[in-house]
Parts: C-alpha cells; sequence; structure tokens
C-alpha cells in the first residue's frame, strides 16, 4: 500500500502541473471531438453530431447571455427595482414552445434519413458473424460457393494482445506508455475489403457485450439468443481499432477490436490463408492458442494453424498449455493459478480437480458448470484443451507428473 | 435541532425525548430531519465510492483495485447516490417543506412516514453488507441487466430484497405527500395557488407511484430467473434478456425525472424570492411539468438505440425524446424571464440556483444529441453518457438540494448559516464540479466507455484532469458538513420572513419553526 502511495504521489504532482498546462496547451493534440471515421454512415452521423452541437451552442449563447445580461443589470446593489407587472404573456410562451418545435423538427428529418439508412442492411458483399464471449471476440466469415470472397466459412477468436495484457494487470510494474496500442491490440485482426459492404451479425455467448469501431460508425449490442445486424462500408485502407462498448463483468474493459481495411487483392490473398477460399474444402480450426504463440501480434496476418492430432511431447503440451491458459482462462483463474476471491474465481494451484480425477478435469472444461462464470470451452481444439489440462496438472506446484493427448479429448467429447 | 429550546405553546401532549423522539417521530419535521441526515451519510458513501473509481482512473494501467472491484464501486455508487442520497434528500425536503407550505399541521399519515424513513436504514444496511461477502457486492451495473447480473455472487439477493425495500419505502413517502397535498391544504389555497415546489413533488409522487412497482416487478423476475426456474430473460428458456431493459427503463426514464421535478421546484422558489419579482409563467410552469411528467413515459427506449429495436421504434422515441426538450425549455424561459427587471442580490440560495441553470442547461443541450438516434449510436455507453447525467444529477438535482438547504436551513435551526464560508463552498463546488465532468464529454467523444477500470494511454490526460476536479470537489463537500452544522449550533439569529423577498405560509412561522405548526388553519386569500 505504501508503495503504491509513493508511485501516486510523484504522479498526482505530474497531474496538477498537466492540469495547470491544459488551457494554454495545443488543444488539437487532444481529442476533444468525435471522429468522423471512414464510413458514408460514420461521416453522415458526424454531419449530425456537429449540427446539432451548433444548434446547441446557439441556443446557449441567446439563454446564457440574456441570464449574464440579467445578473449584471438587475441587481439589487446597482438600485434595481423589480418590475413587478411582468407576470406572465401568453404570447411570449407561444413563441418561445413553437420556435424550439421548428428547430426540433429541422433536426428530425435529417436524423431520420440517416437512421434509415443504418439501417438498410440489406444486399452486403461479405458476411461476417460475430460473437461476444467473456472477454475476447470470435469472428467467423460466412462463405457460399459463389461468394466474390469467401468460399468457405473461417472463423478465429480476437483476443486482447499478450503485451497489453500483461501490462494491465494490477501493479504489474509496466510503463503502459510503453506498449503499442495499450488496450487496443489484439492477437488477430479482423480484415475486410475496401469499398465493399460489410454486414456484422452479431450475438453473444453469455452476458451482453457491444461491438463498436468509432471510425466505422456506432455500435451495435451483442446478446445471447439473438442476432443484431449492422454494415458499413470503409473507404479508407487502414487500421480501425475500438473495443467493447456494453457492461460485460470484470474484464469488460480488455476486450479490444481491431479491423483492418485492405485492398481486395490483399484480402483476397488473406481468405486464401485462412482457408476460406478453395471451394468445398474442410473447415480450418483456427485455434486461439496457437494464435498467440505464433502470431506476430498486431500483424494481422498469419496466426492460424491446423489443429493438432498427432501425440505431443510433455514439453509441447507445457509450452502451448501456458500460452492458451493466459489467452483463455488467465482472466479469472490469474495467472499465477491462485483464482481471485472476490470474483468468486477459484485458485487451479492445488485444487481438488485439477490435482485429482483427470476425467473430472476434462469434464469441467469441455462441459464448465452451469449456473457459474465457468463456461464450456468445448469450442477450443482437442489439442488446446489437452494443453491447457496438462499445464494446470503441472504448473505452480500441481506437479502430478500427468499429461494427456489430443485424441483423448476428442475421445471425451 | 435546536427548536426543542424554543418555549413550545403546544406541549399538550408528552413527545418522547432520546433516542425514542427518532425512532418512534411521527412529527414531519423530525422525520424530514431524519431524512436529510440520511441522505448527508449515504452521499458520503456514494462519495468515498466516487473517489476511489477517480483514484483508479487518474492515470492509465490499474494501480489500485482489481477490475472487479472496480465494477462493484461503480454499481454500488450509483445505488448509493440515487436512491440513498439524492430521493431520500428530496423526500426529507418535502417532509419538511410541504406541510409548512400548504398550512398543514403535519402530513396526513404520520405512522406511515416513520415506517417509509426507518425501512431506509434497513436496506442500505442490506445492501452495504455485501461489501463484505464472498464474491463481493453487485458489480453489474446499477442497471442490473441481466445476463451478467445473475453472475453476483452471494449478494443477488440482497440486492433484489434492498431495491424492493427502497421501493416500498419511496411508494409510502409518495402516498403520503399526495395525500397531504390533496387534503390537507389550508382554506383559500386552491391547487393553482399552491407554492411550485408542491406542485412538483405532487406530480413526482404520482411518477413515483407507478414507476416503482414497475421495477419490484423487473427485479422480483430476476429473482424467479434465478432461484425457481422462470426463464424470463432468459433466452435458453425462450426468455428474452431485452425484456428487462424495456421493463427496466420504463421505470428508470420516470426516475430521472423522479431526480429532477423536485429540483426544478426548488428553483422555481428560490429564484423569484431572491429576483424580489414573482415567478413568470406560473400556469405554464406548472403546465410543463406535467407534460414533461407525461412525456417521461414514452421515452424510455432512448436508453437502448443500440439494442437493435425496428426502424419504427426508433425513430418513435427519437422524435418523443426530442419532445421533452420543449416542456424543459418552457422553464428555463420562464426563470430566465422571472430575472428579467428583478432586483437581484446573490446569497447563497440564488449562487446555487444559478449553477443549476446553467449546469443543467449544459446537461439538457448534451441530451438534446443523445436523443439523436444516429449520434446516440456513437455515444452510447460513452464518457459522453457520463458527463450527460452527471451534468443533470449533480450540478442539477445536488445543487438544488443544497440550493434548498441554504434557503431553508435558516427557518429549521433560526439561525443564519455562514454566507461567507456558504459563497466560498459554492465556488469551490461549482468550479470544480466543471473541471471534473466537462473533460468526460471529450474523452467520450473520442472513443472512451464507460464503466472501464483502465483505458488506452490517448484518453490519459483528460482523465488525470477529471480525476483532480473530483478530489476538490469531494473535499468542498465537508466545508458543506461544517456549515450546517455550525448553523445548527449557533449564529446570527434569523427573523421570521429570512429572506427579504421570501413569500408563502412557510415564511408566516416563527424561526426556528415550532415543534407544532398551524395547528390552527391559516387562512389563504
Ligand atoms: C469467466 C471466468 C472463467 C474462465 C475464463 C475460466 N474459468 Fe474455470 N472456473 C470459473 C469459476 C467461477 C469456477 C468455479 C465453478 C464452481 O462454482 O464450481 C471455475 C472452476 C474451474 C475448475 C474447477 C476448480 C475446482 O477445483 O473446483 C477448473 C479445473 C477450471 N475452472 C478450469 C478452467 C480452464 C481450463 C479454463 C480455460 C480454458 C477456465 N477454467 C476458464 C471461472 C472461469
Ligand atoms: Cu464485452
Amino acid at each position: 500500500m505504501r508503495e503504491r502511495f509513493r508511485r501516486f504521489i510523484p504522479s498526482a504532482v505530474r497531474g496538477v502541473i498537466v492540469f495547470l498546462l491544459a488551457i494554454p496547451a495545443a488543444l488539437a493534440d487532444w481529442e476533444v471531438n468525435l471522429m468522423e471515421g471512414v464510413t458514408p454512415i460514420s461521416r453522415d452521423t458526424f454531419e449530425l453530431h456537429m449540427i446539432i452541437f451548433w444548434v446547441c451552442v446557439v441556443i446557449a449563447v441567446v439563454v446564457f447571455g440574456v441570464i449574464i445580461y440579467s445578473l449584471y443589470a438587475f441587481r439589487h446593489s446597482r438600485g434595481a427595482v423589480p418590475d413587478t407587472s411582468m407576470l406572465h404573456s401568453t404570447k411570449m410562451e407561444i413563441v418561445w414552445t413553437i420556435i424550439p418545435i421548428g428547430i426540433l423538427v429541422a433536426m428530425a428529418i435529417p436524423a431520420a434519413e440517416t437512421l434509415i439508412r443504418i439501417e438498410d442492411t440489406r444486399s452486403p458483399d461479405l458476411t461476417i458473424k460475430v460473437t461476444g464471449y467473456q472477454w475476447k471476440w470470435h469472428y467467423e466469415y460466412l462463405g457460399a460457393p459463389d461468394d466474390a470472397f469467401v468460399k468457405n466459412n473461417f472463423g478465429f477468436f480476437s483476443n486482447i494482445d499478450a503485451a497489453s495484457n500483461a501490462a494491465r494487470q494490477v501493479d504489474s510494474g509496466i510503463d503502459v506508455y510503453e506498449i503499442e496500442h495499450y488496450l487496443r491490440n489484439v492477437d488477430k485482426r479482423v480484415v475486410v475489403p475496401v469499398n465493399r459492404k460489410v454486414r456484422i451479425l452479431l450475438t453473444s455467448n453469455d452476458v451482453l457485450h457491444a461491438w463498436w469501431v468509432p471510425e466505422l460508425g456506432g455500435k451495435r449490442d451483442a446478446i445471447p439468443g439473438f442476432v443484431n445486424e449492422m454494415w458499413f462500408l470503409a473507404e479508407e485502407p487502414g487500421v480501425y481499432r475500438g473495443q467493447c462498448a456494453e457492461l460485460c463483468g470484470r474484464d469488460h474493459g480488455f476486450m479490444p477490436i481491431v479491423v483492418e481495411v485492405q485492398s481486395e487483392d490483399d484480402f483476397a490473398r488473406w481468405v486464401t490463408e485462412q482457408g476460406g477460399a478453395a471451394g468445398g474444402g474442410p473447415e480450418v480450426v483456427v485455434d486461439a492458442g496457437g494464435a498467440m504463440t505464433t502470431a506476430d501480434s498486431g500483424d494481422g496476418g498469419a496466426g492460424s494453424s491446423a489443429a493438432v492430432d498427432m501425440d505431443m511431447s510433455f514439453d509441447e503440451l507445457m509450452t502451448r498449455g501456458e500460452a492458451a491458459y493466459l489467452t483463455n482462462c488467465s482472466a479469472c483463474h490469474q495467472p499465477n493459478g491462485q483464482g481471485l476471491e472476490v470474483g468468486g474465481f477459484p485458485a487451479l494451484a492445488g485444487s481438488a480437480i485439477a490435482t485429482g480425477d483427470l476425467a473430472a478435469h476434462v469434464d469441467q472444461v469441455l462441459n464448465g458448470k452451469p449456473g457459474t462464470a465457468m463456461a464450456s470451452f468445448a469450442y477450443l481444439s482437442d489439442a488446446d484443451i489437452a494443453a491447457i489440462i496438462t499445464y494446470e496438472r503441472n504448473a505452480w506446484g500441481n506437479d502430478t507428473g500427468e499429461m494427456i493427448q489430443p485424441a483423448d479429448i476428442k475421445a471425451a467429447r | 435541532m435546536s427548536h426543542t429550546a424554543e418555549a413550545h405553546h403546544d406541549d399538550h401532549h408528552d413527545a418522547p425525548t432520546g433516542i425514542k423522539r427518532w425512532l418512534f417521530a411521527t412529527n414531519h419535521k423530525d422525520i424530514g430531519t431524519m431524512y436529510l441526515v440520511f441522505s448527508l451519510v449515504l452521499f458520503f458513501i456514494g462519495g468515498a465510492m466516487a473517489m476511489v473509481i477517480r483514484a483508479e482512473l487518474f492515470q492509465p494501467g490499474l494501480q489500485f483495485v482489481d477490475p472487479g472491484f472496480f465494477n462493484q464501486m461503480t454499481t454500488m455508487h450509483a445505488l448509493m447516490m440515487i436512491f440513498g442520497a439524492v430521493m431520500p434528500a428530496f423526500v426529507g425536503l418535502a417532509n419538511w417543506m410541504v406541510p409548512l407550505m400548504v398550512g398543514a399541521p403535519d402530513m396526513a399519515l404520520p405512522r406511515m412516514n416513520n415506517w417509509s424513513f426507518w425501512i431506509l436504514p434497513v436496506a442500505f444496511s442490506l445492501l452495504l453488507s455485501t461489501l463484505f461477502m464472498p464474491g463481493g457486492s453487485p458489480a453489474g451495473g446499477w442497471t442490473m441487466y441481466p445476463p451478467l447480473v445473475m453472475q453476483t455472487g452471494d449478494a443477488f439477493p440482497f440486492l433484489i430484497f434492498s431495491v424492493h425495500l427502497m421501493g416500498m419505502s419511496s411508494i409510502m413517502g409518495a402516498i403520503n405527500i399526495v395525500v397531504t397535498i390533496m387534503n390537507m391544504r389550508a382554506p383559500g389555497m386552491s391547487l393553482l395557488k399552491m407554492p411550485l415546489f408542491v406542485w412538483t413533488w405532487l406530480i413526482t409522487a404520482y411518477l413515483l407511484i407507478l414507476a416503482m412497482p414497475v421495477l419490484a416487478g423487473a427485479v422480483t423476475m430476476l429473482l424467479t430467473d434465478e432461484y425457481f426456474g422462470t426463464s424470463f430473460f432468459n433466452a435458453g428458456g425462450g426468455g428474452d434478456p431485452l425484456m428487462f431493459q424495456h421493463v427496466f427503463w420504463f421505470f428508470g426514464h420516470p426516475e430521472v425525472y423522479i431526480m429532477i421535478l423536485p429540483a426544478f421546484g426548488i428553483v422555481s422558489q428560490i429564484i423569484p424570492t431572491f429576483a424580489r419579482k414573482p415567478l413568470f409563467g406560473y400556469d405554464s410552469m406548472v403546465y410543463a411539468t406535467a407534460s414533461i411528467a407525461f412525456l417521461s413515459f414514452i421515452v424510455w427506449a432512448h436508453h437502448m438505440f443500440t439494442v437493435g429495436m425496428p426502424l419504427a421504434g426508433q425513430l418513435f422515441f427519437m422524435f418523443s425524446t426530442m419532445l421533452i426538450a420543449v416542456p424543459t425549455g418552457v422553464k428555463v424561459f420562464n426563470w430566465m424571464t422571472t430575472m428579467w427587471k428583478g432586483s437581484m442580490t446573490f446569497e447563497t440560495p440564488m449562487l446555487f440556483a444559478f449553477g443549476f441553470l446553467f449546469l443543467f442547461t449544459i446537461g439538457g443541450f448534451s441530451g438534446l444529441m443523445l436523443g439523436i438516434t444516429p449520434a446516440d449510436f456513437q455515444y452510447h455507453d460513452t464518457y459522453f453518457v457520463v458527463a450527460h447525467f452527471h451534468y443533470v444529477l449533480v450540478p442539477g438535482a445536488v445543487f438544488a438540494i443544497m440550493a434548498g438547504v441554504y434557503f431553508w436551513l435558516p427557518k429549521w435551526t433560526g439561525h443564519m448559516y455562514n454566507e461567507k464560508l456558504g459563497k466560498l463552498h459554492f465556488w469551490l463546488s461549482a468550479i470544480f464540479v466543471n473541471v471534473t465532468f466537462f473533460p468526460q464529454h471529450f474523452v467520450g467523444l473520442a472513443g472512451m466507455p464507460r464503466r472501464i477500470p483502465d483505458y488506452a494511454t490517448q484518453f490519459a490526460d483528460f482523465n488525470m484532469i477529471s480525476s483532480i476536479g473530483a478530489f476538490v470537489f469531494g473535499a468542498s463537500q465537508l466545508l458543506f458538513v461544517y456549515i450546517v452544522w455550525s448553523c445548527v449550533r449557533g449564529g446570527e439569529k434569523a427573523t421570521q420572513q429570512v429572506w427579504e423577498g421570501a413569500e408563502g405560509l412557510e415564511w408566516t412561522v416563527p424561526s426556528p419553526a415550532p415543534h407544532h405548526t398551524f395547528e390552527v388553519a391559516p387562512e389563504v386569500k
């Protein structure tokens, strides 16, 4: 505690200085307005935002102007005498009812037009199903044999990148300013083609989430059991960042979204790499653990690796298991396996299940525990699950010496 | 209160003293005092939670608390402030002032009045006890959206039960106020002669009676979903998680006006007093209040534009929301015209009323912006929203409460408060409330979501300013406690009328107001 306090004092001093410098400091560097964005909808929205903003400014100048003038002119100390004949005026009441209604109607028309366009999700060029999980996103590109880009479905998880994740732990000791795109970076990006209408189908696996990239336009909620639609058409290639916008539990602040808009050729190449181009081939499983270890985070390209189902060595399992554990389980059970009492997340170090019956352990991970935050992780690959379980049974002093192979997981499903 | 020291012209029944005076209180003034003290305590508990939040957000990275605990703090801060600080403060003011303003000897239902107060400490003790439970306090947001709220640990039934108790307390308080106003007005006080504070409270009371049972229904369905196998909000069982949001906000939007209409009432008492000129457009103020109350029941879904409603629904709620700006504008214009050609002085209550007028209007502007659905798709669940509702609630509702306290304190205690310190309190509050909340508009527009314990580095500078503002604002409120405390203890004697421009029945009783007032009904011409 004292240690924290000592770090707090210099930053408090820094805060005061920042505050004193704040007003003259070049406000241009400080983001103070909505982003205009790169889609027709985001631009229209920006325009609506600016119109209504200026309407408010004008009304404010008039109203506050009158009040401030009265404060000055009608002071008792200046000998003002109250004019008590002014008590009511139906004419004035009508005027200041009608004028605002006129302004509002003038605002409502362009707003309604934009809204109608936002809701028109028909005839997309690409459809991506986005599923919110506590606390990561899953993207599935929906394909069809006659689709221009995607012939086969393929999908992947997108987690917060390892560097941000390490730095964001309480008292991590890591300077977050050293991390590139701190909290706004992922291990695997969503890639879409430029100038194409992309439809997003949104749903959730557990609680509510909301998918939001400001530069692509507004947000939508991801709701379990329901599918919501939204669309965007990005007009400029680039990388656009956002994050989950609906409170979804402990790590709500740590589920970023990164969308990379590429030229059509680059996008087609990327789809091929993901296995989404060849017609009729087997669905490729892209596992999150593999992505953690092999993807150059932020690169958005590689990161896929086909499911492994041959036997793995103990060391292979442990290395892969650690990475996959950190990606999928550590948010609750903590990187050191000690769990988190405030959240009701049990320790796995020394736990009855992680050191006891192997089948029960496999069952817990494959099927979860209904009614608790422990969800089913059956969607992970056999190799990842085998690696995670092996890791959990041998890390943090759990030294059971036991290991389990992907084939055993497959059998247990 | 010090009026026990005053000569009682009316000590015909032996009033209990000591703790019993408060436990078994049926006197509207005693109960009003208890409500006000209670709300002040809760204001500081909720404020302490806000300090934890702002300390964690002081700079990027996690320095102090676990993200789960951070969510507990945001959730509890909101519950404490809404149900524990703002609402009881208004009920306290109503208890004290409504009978005095309508010339009634007491509230109509004094024993129920006792109940509706004493339920509150029980409800909040239950809720606060969850901080010490395994799994901690509720952390799913004060809006209690399922499915997330279902992940609350042992605190879950405590949350539901305490919300039920708060609702019962509010409903009983509201019924009491309605009955008092309807049946106990002094002869000659027709409805359209009532002071605006009484009018706004009458309308607020109806909102409470209509809205609170809806909340009770919603949380009861959560309870049965959790423990009795129903699936109201569980898509897996054929339910709909969105239905909760609709039901919740059908309560929640009127709730917003429950917290602001009495504030309108207080400001409408104070501005004419210090402008030495009656309120401009009294009738239209009453009609505007009633229109706002009606509209508040048909705009609820503007809190949930992003859930994917049908286009027609979104259009309807956009238009109805924009309409609310009209009666709200009427009120602001009427206050403005009341000051025009007045003769103003700037004692502390008037300063707070001015603070209210300016800053609440800013909150109204951001509200208008949020009502534009396409723009809301960008603003929703960002700090822009946080800035908006804190502008209408802190320099809005809370400033109005403080204005009311300074305004009526001499009547309650018989002493004038320290005017110099009162003004200092105002300026500290007014400056730092803006330092706290204005930058939140910027970070919100720039893309910072609300309810996050840590943020990307581009939001750091404004967050630091906001935290500094919050620390100073929080500390300044200790000054308020000191001012009130020393005013209770002593000070310059207050006259019966207290303020030169004050008009109304409450200023015709002595200061401090004796324990029993208007035992013989006054005649209103
Ligand atoms: C969203 C939070 C969360 C995540 C993520 C999570 N768990 Fe859990 N886990 C829980 C909770 C809560 C329990 C306790 C359930 C209960 O009440 O029995 C639990 C229990 C367990 C147990 C049983 C512990 C014991 O001894 O009782 C095991 C084993 C386990 N989890 C493994 C995993 C693995 C492996 C992963 C990653 C693939 C994982 N968990 C991810 C929340 C989580
Ligand atoms: Cu989320």
